[in-house]
């Protein structure tokens, strides 16, 4: 029996069935949504009262792993960071991620974005491969040179900056937001020196030129990463270095040994609760 | 590209499928289409120009089909697109420079974004390309 708190709402879903389906279709499901329901929790009613063959993709519930990016009443959004209050319709529309194939239902197929951000080496390119593959200590590094890439480094690879992005849209070449703002957030990493070699990758069609702002990228971003702003710094440091203007300086050196002596009023560590096997 | 499933990709439909969010994309529309529709009238232009090397006689007659009432329009429409995409233009310019965008930030809900910084640059530049298409159309229809 329905609360007074829910309400009736259709879920609009978009499905289909490889091997099954010629082209994607609409179907409707009515179920009852109660306060702070999220369009995830909904997708799950709908799976659970009357498409149990709904196929998406999801895991943490909670906005961090990115599985659940979904064009939902038009805009890409994560599923579990959706409530369906917020969208203040009747009318819950759900399609997959345009700009990505379609697997199955809401399934896209992520792999080709997966694929380019390997190509834009998205890890520290130094020399030093021992101190990497096995650190003595921390390499040296400031909280201003932190602020520089801090904000990119919240991606988690959802795609919905992918789905919004007109230039994407047109041209299957375009590297796009997520790979081009993360190739940035290595490039303006005190501690890396592989700008050289992404320069490389990002030249041609496929790199940042090819991105004009509209701005959809920041816009629909749900953990405020801001890809256009990464795109446009890119471009400027792109831009400094062929002029020669900026500023060459080598990779963060491995910090110094703390020196000093040790106080010894620190207690002692309680013993081992737990004993290995 | 191999498709690996059924195809997604929304073409010429994703340059106006936004408009829940920012004008900025209407913007890029708008950037993109004066572009073209500039390109085509160079290449009228040429095209009506050449007329002169063939002799006096198709100058004139090309010229009596060009200076119709349809073709002063759309001499109009070639400026307006040329207005907008020559202002518009500059702030693309800055922006590319990193000018406008602002540095990054951490980000803490409700997220702060370049495009909202770079707001006011692109009101103004809806505005300035107003002005200049209408000091246009009095220059193009009034004080001709």
């Amino acid at each position: 029996m329905a609360g007074s708190n829910t309400k009736q709402v259709t879920f609009h879903l978009r499905r289909f069935e490889p091997g099954k389906d010629a082209e994607p279709h609409w179907e409707d499901h009515s179920i009852e949504v109660t306060p702070g329901m999220t369009v995830l929790d909904g997708l799950w009613k709908v799976k659970e009262l009357s498409a149990p063959s709904l196929a998406w993709r999801s895991s943490c519930r909670m906005g961090i792993c990115g599985s659940c990016g979904m064009l939902i009443n038009g805009r890409p959004r994560l599923a579990c960071n959706t409530q369906v209050s917020e969208l203040g319709s009747a009318i819950v529309a759900v399609a997959p991620l345009p700009n990505f194939d379609i697997i199955k239902d809401l399934v896209p197929d992520l792999r080709p974005i997966f694929e380019t951000h390997r190509e834009m080496l998205p890890y520290l390119l130094r020399d030093d491969t021992a101190e990497q593959e096995d650190p003595t200590r921390e390499y040296r590094q400031t909280p201003h040179e932190l602020e520089q890439y801090l904000q990119f480094s919240y991606c988690i690879k959802c795609g919905c900056c992918m789905a919004a992005c007109p230039t994407v849209a047109t041209d299957a070449q375009y590297a796009g937001p997520m790979p081009l703002g993360q190739a940035h957030r290595y490039d303006s990493d005190t501690r890396d020196a592989g700008f050289d070699r992404r320069r490389e990758v990002l030249a041609g069609g496929s790199g940042p030129w090819r991105c004009h702002f509209a701005g959809e990228c920041s816009q629909v971003c749900p953990k405020g990463v801001d890809p256009a702003k990464a795109i446009q710094l890119m471009k400027r440091q792109l831009v400094s270095d062929l002029l020669r203007l900026r500023r060459r300086t080598p990779p963060a050196a491995v910090a110094e040994a703390p020196h000093g002596t040790m106080r010894d009023d620190i207690p002692a560590a309680p013993p081992r609760t737990v004993t290995e096997a | 590209m191999q498709t690996r499933g059924h195809p997604n990709r929304l073409g010429i439909r994703g340059w106006v499928g936004g408009g829940r969010w920012g004008f900025e994309r209407y913007m890029y529309t708008l950037h993109r289409l004066s572009g073209l529709a500039l390109l085509v009238y160079f290449t009228m232009h040429i095209f009506v120009t050449s007329t002169r090397a063939v002799g006096p006689d198709a100058w004139k007659q090309t010229m009596s089909v060009v200076s119709g009432p349809l073709f002063t329009m759309g001499e109009y429409l070639v400026f307006a697109a040329f207005a907008f995409h020559a202002v518009n233009g500059i702030r693309l310019g800055a922006i590319e420079l990193g000018f406008a965008v602002g540095r990054p930030i951490e980000p803490v809900y409700p997220y702060q974004t370049s495009v909202g910084g770079q707001r006011r640059l692109a009101r103004a530049v809806l505005m300035i390309a107003f002005v200049v298409a209408l000091w246009g159309g009095l220059d193009f229809f009034v004080w001709k």
